[in-house]
């Protein structure tokens, strides 16, 4: 039978992964004799290296073991834990994750890299070329000790204790793997038998004779008695050889005849062999494994038992419903009509519990986006000589799968502007009177239906003359122009724009805020910067903790009904005259507090006929979106709900101003409003109108 | 129907055990770490016990000490799955009433062959 290995690749490499994720994670917050600490990355290493072994990725095993050989070292005292050495091992953790990507890729590694610190491993662990050596020397012994030397007649004593079956070894499985070896004759011994009385059942009394002829070496041999060398006299001798061998192998076919020792003497050579011949084992599976590597494209997740459980559970329930919900339709009349409501009040319950749960499923704990960045900033902070703290908060706070693989990398770039432009250096911060050390803090909450991500530092803050002066330069907005701080700083989000002076090494990759800003918005999020100079800054992200479900304000146009996103919704009001601003032509103002908010009539904007088309006394939704805010005008607020978004682009076609459709309880569609689509193109229209200062004013920095 | 007990806290290693077992008309029960082995051990019986050495909040040595003390694991054959690194666990795991073992890497070929030297 051959099992074809590769199906448990995919697996092998999540757990790798992981293990890798908390190697890191552990060896940063290592500290002189946490035990706990070294056993669970050395452990974590040691399960690489098993499974790549036993999968056939010799380059990841050589490697690991290097590093298994360093952790062992500090794991029993014989190595002090030095930031040197956990330096290095950082960087193997590195070189594994390369490794096992390349594997997943199905790529080539950059090997420079990996020898690199292969060179460092071994300088550290001073063991250099001549360990290698022996290595290969051992492999080239065992292809050469396995030589056929001929048929021979092999003449045993096996005399195990009277314990050994307690082991759960069983003599006659002993046997019958020397039948496989060759002919068998076994005789068994009863002197030592006591009488019926005496004998204790869970005790072994006999032993036995073996004549064995066979091909098999004497290594061969006692590898059957491997398990129980400690637990008997083993006596193994060669009587003859009945086909001489043409090998030139004398001096071994000399040792095995002469041998006529009990096991333990033995035992070394007979360990060594043993070893040498799983490493030829080794070799063999890793050829057949490495030839058919195969990519795993779709994604899986790991849910935990209790999350499925919940879910059998509620399915169990709606199956009771349904079944009880049938009965009641085979014979309904009218008098049943209360047992109908319960029945369907139920449903709505089972439905409500079986569409969290699922959800659930969906969720991890944000800590899969976090723990990369004890490492990153680490790494940040070494090169640029800042001394930063990093606090993670509220890491078990659940996020959806999706949300969470995309929302990866806008953070890592918040962290690294908060390291890179936030943090002062030590200097800089202790002429200011501040701790030495800055500070960053990520945090995660819940807030309503949506996840909030707030990336915090306590360095200089944002400079708010040099952004506007930057602004300013680069053509972003008119010199002279007044904003207030919040308009300053979304001008950090503009494309194009970079306070840094010199792009650096660090965040300056050619990637912007603007696309940090995008990649949010794109998962239906927001971003808000709040800082203080001297203080710091705080950036406020805020994400649906799902993108396939939505919390959404129906509202009525006509006979349409449309879906707000409630994240995007500021507040709903009824319009007062004396604050409507008839610009000119038909560009509405609203004076709201100290904006002026464009009133937007949706019955325009989808070319549909609406109850009313005045203005006055009319219901508005303000809306925001990229820090600007328009009034949606409606004939009706309906109920709030959560909303199951359907993609319009796969059942019909991308429209403008729609960001998706779901279906209402009534049966029928209604589309979602895509309200950064529809501002950006609103604001756009009326720039193309209407150039008048006041609008200007209004349109604030988006011109 | 022989049944066993498969322990490792690898996903890759006990499915790749578990699956190779099934293939071969064994029937298996799948722990993660000691402690959930010696769970099940208390309310079932096994045939065999497989299980990783290296395991959080459990090893595998501990385990076998432990499932000796079960009066229905006193004869019951456990292999343990050591690496050639850990030398003197094999040791270890013969004090703790391991009744044999099996080094890794294995492939599925060596593991059923090791198997038939414990189980009839």
């Amino acid at each position: 039978m051959s099992i074809d290995l590769s199906q448990f690749i995919p697996s092998f490499l999540e757990e790798s992964f992981e293990g890798l994720e908390l190697m890191e994670s552990s060896l940063l917050n290592l500290e002189q004799g946490d035990d706990e600490a070294i056993n669970s990355i050395f452990r974590a290493a040691h399960s690489i290296k098993g499974g790549a072994g036993t999968f056939g990725f010799n380059d990841v095993t050589v490697f690991t073991h290097l590093v298994e050989t360093l952790l062992d070292e500090m794991r029993d005292g014989r190595r002090s834990i030095e930031q040197n050495d956990v330096e290095i091992l950082l960087g193997s953790v590195d070189c594994m994750r390369l490794l096992i990507e390349a594997i997943r890729d199905e790529t080539d590694c950059d090997t420079t890299k990996i020898e690199e610190n292969t060179k460092l491993l071994e300088k550290t662990l001073a063991i250099e070329e001549s360990s290698a050596k022996t290595e290969g020397d051992s492999n080239a012994e065992t292809s050469s000790s396995e030589p056929n030397q001929g048929i021979s007649v092999w003449q045993i004593d096996f005399v195990p204790e009277h314990h050994l079956v307690q082991t759960g070894n069983d003599p006659l499985l002993i046997f019958s793997a020397l039948a496989e070896l060759g002919e068998i004759i076994v005789v068994a011994k009863t002197k030592e038998l006591p009488l019926l009385n005496d004998i204790d059942p869970e005790e072994l009394y006999l032993s036995w004779h073996i004549t064995l002829t066979t091909e098999s070496t004497e290594a061969d041999i006692k590898e059957v008695f491997e398990w129980v060398e400690d637990e008997c006299l083993l006596t193994i001798t060669q009587e003859k050889a009945i086909i001489d061998t043409p090998q030139d192998d004398v001096t071994q076919q000399d040792e095995a005849s002469t041998s006529n020792t009990t096991i333990p003497e033995q035992q070394d050579l007979a360990k060594s062999e043993i070893k040498s011949a799983k490493a030829t084992d080794t070799t063999q599976s890793s050829d057949k494994a490495v030839q058919k590597p195969k990519a795993e494209t779709v994604g899986s997740i790991r849910v935990g038992v209790d999350k499925v459980d919940s879910l059998i559970n509620l399915v169990g329930e709606l199956v009771i419903t349904q079944s009880m919900l049938s009965e009641l339709g085979t014979d309904f009349d009218i008098s049943k009509i209360e047992r109908l409501t319960s029945g369907l009040d139920q449903l709505l319950q089972n439905t409500k519990e079986l569409q969290e749960s699922v959800m659930r499923i969906r969720m991890l704990p944000i800590s899969f986006a976090f723990n990369r960045f004890p490492r990153l900033v680490h790494d940040l902070s070494k090169k640029t000589g800042k001394d930063i703290e990093l606090i993670l908060k509220g890491e078990q706070t659940e996020l959806d799968k999706t949300v969470m693989e995309q929302i990866g990398d806008p953070l890592v770039h918040l962290v690294r502007n908060a390291v890179d432009h936030g943090i002062e250096t030590s200097e800089v911060r202790i002429a200011n009177g501040k701790p030495a050390k800055g500070t960053i803090t990520l945090d995660a909450y819940h807030q309503g239906g949506n996840i909030v991500i707030e990336i915090n530092d306590d360095g200089g803050g944002i400079n708010r003359q040099a952004v506007l002066n930057k602004a300013i330069e680069k053509g972003i907005v008119e010199a002279g122009t007044s904003l207030t701080d919040n308009q300053v700083f979304d001008l950090l989000f503009e494309p194009g724009f970079s306070t840094a002076i010199e792009v650096s090494d660090i965040s300056g990759r050619g990637v912007g805020m603007d696309v940090v800003k995008r990649n949010i918005q794109s998962l239906g999020g927001r971003i808000q910067v709040q800082s203080e100079e001297g203080k710091g800054s705080t950036f406020k992200v805020n994400l649906p903790l799902t993108l396939a479900i939505l919390d959404g304000q129906l509202v009525r146009v006509g006979t349409e009904t449309y879906i707000i996103p409630l994240i995007t919704i500021v507040e709903s009001l009824q319009t007062q005259t004396e604050l409507i601003n008839r610009v000119s032509g038909d560009m509405v103002l609203y004076r709201l507090r100290e904006d002026n908010v464009p009133v937007l009539p949706i019955y325009k904007l989808f070319n549909i006929s609406a109850d009313s088309e005045d203005v006055e006394h009319a219901l508005l939704v303000v809306v925001e979106a990229d820090g600007q805010k328009v009034g949606l005008m409606v004939d009706d607020l309906l109920a709030q709900q959560q909303v199951v978004i359907k993609s319009l682009a796969d059942n019909y076609q991308q429209v403008e101003g729609i960001s998706g459709a779901t279906i209402l309880g009534d049966g029928s569609v209604a589309m979602i409003l895509d309200i950064p689509g529809i501002i950006t193109a609103a604001l756009k229209m009326a720039q193309q109108t209407h150039t008048t200062r006041n609008h200007q004013q209004a349109v604030g920095v988006i011109a | 129907m022989t049944k066993i007990l498969v322990v490792d806290d690898s996903n890759s290693i006990r499915d790749m055990v578990s699956f190779t077992l099934k293939s071969a008309g064994y029937q298996t029960v799948e722990a993660v770490n000691g402690k959930e082995g010696l769970d099940k051990a208390q309310t079932e019986a096994f045939d065999l016990v497989i299980s990783d050495v290296n395991m959080p909040i459990m090893d595998g040595i501990e385990l076998c000490g432990e499932l000796r003390k079960l009066s229905n694991f006193k004869f019951t054959p456990i292999l343990m799955l050591t690496t050639e690194s850990s030398g003197d666990m094999k040791q270890r795991g013969k004090s703790a009433g391991a009744t044999g073992w099996l080094v890794k890497p294995f492939n599925p070929e060596k593991l059923l062959a090791t198997i038939k030297r414990v189980v009839r």
